[in-house]
């Protein structure tokens, strides 16, 4: 065991891979003589050389392009989209084709590729630069989206995602790459599309993915100071959706709210609830609530900027008004 | 023409039935058997056939919606080809992809592409991935003059030649982006390939109506990127004698123009030379003519005979259905 951050996690899981396997490359913006963006990349090109770490000019869509091609001709790309408001510029390669292609080809061709990218807001960085947008991509067959909370379940769902032969989208907060937490030492991989329990409670569900994973759980111990036992599940997979764990959780609590950081509207966490009134109605004590972000553009001003997110004081208020718990 | 009774009659036989088994699609569309879109390819015929004689087996080709002529020079079968127009699970993509989507990577067709430009990088991927692997294969990218106008042209030219792939940009100049003429559409004038200057990549233009003058650029083009590395644009000048699509009453162009093209008809012109020069006899024409409508009528027959896809199919070659759906 040894404690890391998320963001050596992450680098962890790439070094295995370009370690393990000689079709795995990188693409990315600023990644090599950067040193990457976000320093996930840091001491690659040096150690890998730029066959396999390749800077890319500022083309959002044609590195995604460029990754399915690739994967068409038999190699398992990675490509980083420095985050993930930029990959708008590459939605129609991802929508279009690599979702598409394995289907409308009978499953003559897959496309086996990893996009890491960097979501959520909390940074200042204004409207432009502050989305969750991954949620979008979830809609999507074809796709499977991949959100971690914690550095155990990076390395171990990057593991999975860089084995999968179908695309998958990987959105690392960039809040939480200093998230620190246990990583065994002996190998190990966290199935994509397996949601986790990471409170075990009876009162209520909550329910969240990525940095919402910390609210929640934080929340959790101010309801516990109300005498309230929450159960907190972690998706860790947007899609395929694990919505067998998150019903359960519902059937044995009575209770559930969804917690996300996109916006209320068409988020997530509207299919979740959704789910659980349908497979749970008979089990619940009452509505099945959502916390999201306000219906705004992302402020740059620090204070606005919080009032747009969600919060455990705010979580623990609603679940009160909407319960009387 | 430096070509032999083999190639002649090889070219003549591949064109006509790119004409005919058009002709045959267009009548089949009328007649409600083909539904959705229908592009075809009459006039262009000389640029399919001419281009793809002068690859080798491995090399890749990737192609725009109006594919059937690249598929059937590929060597595609008819049968396969207009069963997935009608929708059949005979079909080369057991009819999930339909007529803009067409498939054989058993020949290294990697797909009719229907979002116009996308399939550019994607072509940038499948060199990028011969070059990782130290392959001598190429990656040839038809596209037509409506592409160059998308993001994603110059994306892909750029990181082409920036990153020296092995990668034949192939523009298909037939004048018209749907109904828009290329004066109206691109800044630049019709004789787009001086555009591949700003990209320090070699280019040249042919005259799509000419087998011959396309088969000996493209020779010229694949013998520089397989010796030297690197991306090469061709630019063919040709014509559709048909609309944008088979509903498109052509209201944008005058019907003198397509008189003034359909006089250097390629298929008829090729054939008048071959018999001038004495390299096929009106005897031999004649059986290659009543060959090409046996493989026509058989491709029709064929297709209408087969089965229609299970409904369990619906369901075949997409990831998370059970958990998603």
């Amino acid at each position: 065991m040894a404690e890391i951050n998320l963001r050596d996690a992450v680098s962890m899981g790439l070094r295995e891979a370009l370690d393990g396997d000689e079709r795995v490359f990188i693409i990315g913006e600023d990644i090599g003589e950067f040193k990457g963006p976000y320093a996930v990349t840091n001491g690659f090109l040096e150690e890998y050389g730029p066959r396999r770490v390749i800077d890319s000019p500022i083309s959002e869509a044609a590195m995604v392009g460029a990754g399915i091609g690739s994967a068409l001709g038999g190699l398992r790309p990675v490509i980083e989209i420095m985050t993930i408001n930029f990959m708008l510029l590459a939605m129609d390669q991802v929508v279009n084709h690599a979702a598409k292609l394995r289907y409308m080809s009978n499953g003559q061709i897959k496309v086996p590729m990893v996009i890491r990218t960097v979501t959520g807001g909390g940074g200042q960085l204004g409207a432009t630069h502050s989305q969750s947008l991954e949620v979008w991509f979830a809609t999507v067959p074809g796709l499977t989206v991949v959100a971690p909370s914690d550095p155990f379940d990076a390395l171990g769902l990057l593991r999975s995602s860089i084995e999968e032969d179908d695309p998958v989208l990987f959105a690392e907060h960039a809040l939480l790459y200093r998230v620190k937490g246990e990583v065994p030492d002996q190998p190990y991989k966290v199935p994509l599309g397996l949601a986790k329990v990471k409170r075990h409670g009876t009162d209520i569900t909550l329910v969240a993915y990525s940095r919402m994973v910390h609210v929640a759980l934080e929340a959790a111990e101010v309801l516990a100071g109300r005498g309230v036992d929450a159960e907190v599940v972690d998706l860790r997979t947007l899609r395929p959706l694990d919505r067998e764990t998150v019903v359960n959780s519902a059937r044995k609590t009575g209770k559930a709210v969804v917690v996300e950081e996109f916006w209320r509207t068409g988020g997530l966490a509207a299919e979740v609830a959704s789910t659980i009134q349908e497979e749970a109605f008979d089990h619940l004590d009452g509505p099945v609530g959502r916390v999201g972000g306000v219906e705004v553009p992302a402020p740059y001003n620090g204070t606005l900027e919080a009032a747009a997110l969600p919060n455990a004081e705010r979580v623990a208020k609603y679940i009160e008004d909407l319960y009387g718990i | 023409m430096d070509l032999d009774y083999a190639q002649a009659s090889a070219f003549y036989e591949q064109m006509l039935l790119i004409r005919r088994f058009e002709e045959q699609s267009g009548r089949l569309y009328m007649a409600g058997k083909i539904r959705g879109f229908l592009h075809l390819y009459i006039g262009q015929e000389a640029v399919a056939v001419g281009a793809i004689s002068a690859l080798r087996g491995d090399d890749y080709i990737i192609t725009h919606y109006r594919d059937h002529g690249h598929a059937l020079a590929r060597g595609m079968h008819p049968n396969v080809v207009m069963a997935e127009l009608l929708g059949k699970a005979t079909g080369s993509s057991g009819g999930k992809g339909g007529s803009m989507h067409l498939f054989d990577v058993s020949k290294g067709l990697m797909g009719g592409h229907a979002i116009v430009g996308a399939h550019l990088p994607i072509a940038v991927g499948l060199a990028l991935s011969a070059k990782y692997k130290g392959e001598d294969r190429i990656a040839v990218c038809f596209f037509g003059d409506g592409a160059v106008n998308q993001g994603e042209f110059h994306e892909a030219l750029n990181m082409a030649s920036l990153w020296d792939l092995p990668v034949l940009f192939f523009l298909e100049n037939n004048l018209y982006g749907m109904g828009t003429h290329v004066e109206k559409a691109h800044a630049g004038g019709r004789d787009i390939f001086h555009g591949a200057d700003a990209y320090r990549m070699p280019a040249l233009q042919v005259d799509g109506m000419d087998i011959v003058d396309v088969r000996e650029g493209t020779m010229k083009a694949v013998e520089r990127i397989r010796s030297q590395g690197g991306p090469v644009l061709i630019e063919a000048m040709t014509y559709r004698f048909v609309g944008h699509s088979v509903q498109d009453p052509e209201a944008y162009r005058d019907s003198a123009e397509v008189d003034e093209y359909r006089a250097r008809d390629p298929v008829v012109t090729f054939r008048d030379r071959c018999i001038e020069q004495g390299l096929i006899s009106e005897e031999q024409a004649g059986l290659i003519e009543d060959s090409v409508k046996d493989a026509v009528a058989e491709a029709t027959r064929f297709a209408e005979e087969s089965q229609e896809p299970s409904p369990e199919s619906l369901y075949d070659n997409v990831i998370d259905v059970s958990s998603a759906g």
